[in-house]
């Protein structure tokens, strides 16, 4: 066990260092940020001396260079832009799109679950066929697309709910949230539904193949002949047994709604960290897409190696190993 | 064709053994209704695409044709010249249908001209895998595992953030995310067709190995792809709108659906809902069409549901 966390840790090392190299390389490359960042009617002296400022009149190696040596002590180079650090930019806007991104699990999840639970019971029904059907739409559906026809119907033509923006916060230990307060919510609501409609479908899904083979099982078989309640068997007896795919898929589309919030937080500028890529890659300030990449990486690899190992918890025939090659 | 769609269910379940393999492939598709109503639409769409220049009412790029003094009209508003715009007008006075039936050409060639040429590459370094073994093998699959591991949009959007934008660069970034998707399908498929009779029949004979590859092996793993290739088009569509939504995808001057839709975002909040609403129910349409007729193809080229 230890010996496979110690590797994979030093395999995420390599992978990360890989990604920094690359992305490092691929976007200092692009454009010329002098003619971006500094204002076009400065003169020769201040354009030297910003120019020596942002550290871009050193060749790319001594450039990824320091990049790396202040990587390692958590510096990831200072935003062209905002002229803060990269790196406080970044995770001060995290808050906001881990609560968008978790908000959006829950409704997944708390909606998910029982509808493919009962598409999984009654296959043939009405409510099972239209749940599938939905499910296809969910899948289909182009996120961004949904996101302004949320808008359209919630904001400009029924005038409930705002169409943009994350509203007032509360502290909460020192973090800003805002799903302790009612206004709070109302921001919320609507760009968390949008990033849950794939994930929605994807657990209405995975949960319905469960349920359906689950209950053709011999224990399911038993527990009836036991004379257990319906609601035993379904809510112990076969709940438990098809859960772990589900926290399984929970713990990777958890990466991927972070990712997928890149889009929702354009759609609805809530002040994440996606938008702040957007916005970062249309202005070429580079050091901030540097350090997004490596913050989200760094993200994926700790869920995957979490996701890994309680997988081997949850269920004891796995065995830690990886695949030869 | 058109015989077999006449002819009664149990004459074509009596003749199934002298059907040719494609005969069988098509009699067991036209038999859901669900994924022919899909087909139907979809080929309606490619023809739209491909005759956008004929069929359309204006030419949405032609300045001399469109009217400033016609934008943001809603849908069924009469134009100067006597037209009707059906769908409505954009900021610029274009006719949305129009500027519709033009954009679904872009995104239907991006999506195919992405996936053809992913396909192209995913097959390569996937049989070259499979059939070349040890050590390159360990590399191109641990490159696909390590690529697979990360969402489509954020690889997409990282390539953008490095190439910057451009068709030819969102092309690629479209490409780079899908290859490995069919090097991993091929690979499976082809490690199972090595250890089989034809194969091993086939090296007795001293064939050279590009003809065992692309004359034996490549022919008996196409199924999985096919379904898998027609799967992505509709992902490669609906991820270049989303780049061309952000911004970050094709050039102004090569409108696609997503860039319309990005176009009407900002007018959306005072009521003119028809710039971003009818190009996204036409790439809706296009995937749902796409979706549909993969379903039916994954069940009619799986060996294991043949009866």
């Amino acid at each position: 066990m230890l010996v496979f966390i110690i590797r994979r840790s030093l395999q995420a090392i390599v992978v990360l260092w890989v990604m920094s190299l690359l992305v490092f390389v691929g976007v200092y490359a692009v454009g010329n940020p002098i003619d971006i960042l500094i204002n076009p009617q400065a003169d020769q002296q201040d354009r030297e001396r910003a120019i020596h400022a942002l550290g871009l009149d050193k060749s790319l190696p001594d450039q990824y260079l320091s990049f790396l040596a202040g990587a390692v002590h958590g510096d990831l180079g200072r935003s062209f832009v905002h002229s803060t650090p990269a790196l406080s930019l970044i995770l001060e806007r995290m808050p906001a799109t881990l609560e968008l991104a978790a908000t959006a699990m829950l409704i997944a999840v708390i909606l998910g679950i029982p509808l493919g639970l009962w598409a999984g019971l009654r296959p043939n029904g009405i409510a099972g066929r239209t749940i599938m059907a939905g499910s296809i739409l969910g899948f289909s559906l182009p996120t961004f697309w949904v996101g302004l026809m949320l808008i359209m119907v919630f904001s400009v033509m029924l005038g409930w709910l705002p169409s943009n923006g994350r509203g007032p916060t509360t502290d909460l230990l020192g973090v800003p949230v805002s799903f302790l307060s009612v206004d709070g919510w109302r921001h919320l609501i609507m760009p968390a539904t949008n990033l849950a409609l794939f994930n929605l479908a994807l657990l209405i899904r995975l949960t319905r193949a469960g349920a359906h083979e689950a209950l053709l099982q011999d224990y399911v078989k038993f527990a009836r002949a036991k004379g257990l309640s319906n609601a035993r068997v379904i809510g112990v007896h076969v709940l438990r047994n098809i859960l772990i795919p589900i926290v399984t898929v929970i713990g990777l589309q958890f990466g991927a709604l972070i990712a997928f919030a890149i889009v929702t937080e354009s759609v609805f500028a809530w002040p994440g960290m996606g938008k702040l890529l957007i916005d970062s890659i249309n202005l070429l300030d580079r050091p901030v897409i540097v350090a997004y990449l490596l913050v989200i990486v760094t993200v994926f690899i700790v869920i995957n190696l979490a996701v890994d190992i309680l997988y081997s918890a949850l269920d004891p025939r796995v065995r830690l190993h990886e695949a030869k090659g | 064709m058109s015989t077999l769609l006449e002819r009664p269910a149990e004459d074509a379940a009596a003749s199934r053994a002298g059907q040719s393999p494609f005969a069988r492939i098509v009699s067991d598709f036209v038999a859901n209704p669900v994924a022919v109503f899909g087909l139907g639409m979809l080929m309606l769409l490619v023809v739209v695409a491909i005759f956008a220049p004929l069929i359309s009412p204006q030419n949405p790029y032609d300045l001399a044709q469109i009217d400033v003094l016609d934008s943001k009209l809603p849908p069924g508003s009469k134009s100067g010249t006597g037209g009707t715009f059906w769908l409505g007008t954009d900021d610029q006075g274009r006719d949305m249908l129009s500027a519709i039936f033009y954009g679904l050409r872009i995104s239907l060639t991006v999506g195919a001209a992405s996936t053809i040429l992913a396909l192209v590459i995913g097959l390569a370094a996937g049989l070259t895998a499979a059939y070349v073994g040890g050590r390159t093998e360990a590399i191109i699959m641990r490159i696909v595992d390590i690529q697979l591991s990360f969402p489509a949009i954020l690889i997409a959007l990282i390539l953008i953030a490095v190439l910057g934008t451009g068709t030819g660069k969102v092309i690629t970034a479209l490409v780079t995310v899908q290859w490995a998707y069919y090097a991993r399908t091929v690979r499976s498929a082809a490690l199972v067709e090595k250890r089989k009779e034809y194969i091993e029949a086939a090296r007795c004979l001293a064939l050279p190995p590009s003809h065992i590859v692309f004359r034996h092996l490549l022919p008996n793993c196409l199924p999985p792809m096919i379904v898998i290739a027609t799967v992505q088009v509709a992902a490669a569509i609906a991820l270049e709108a989303t780049l061309s939504f952000l911004g970050l995808g094709l050039p102004i001057t090569e409108p696609s659906l997503g860039l319309l839709i990005a176009n009407g975002y900002q007018y959306l909040l005072s009521g003119k809902y028809w710039i971003s609403f009818f190009p996204g129910i036409a790439l809706l349409l296009t995937i749902v069409s796409i979706n549909l007729v993969a379903d039916q193809l994954r069940d009619v080229l799986n060996p294991r549901l043949q009866k």
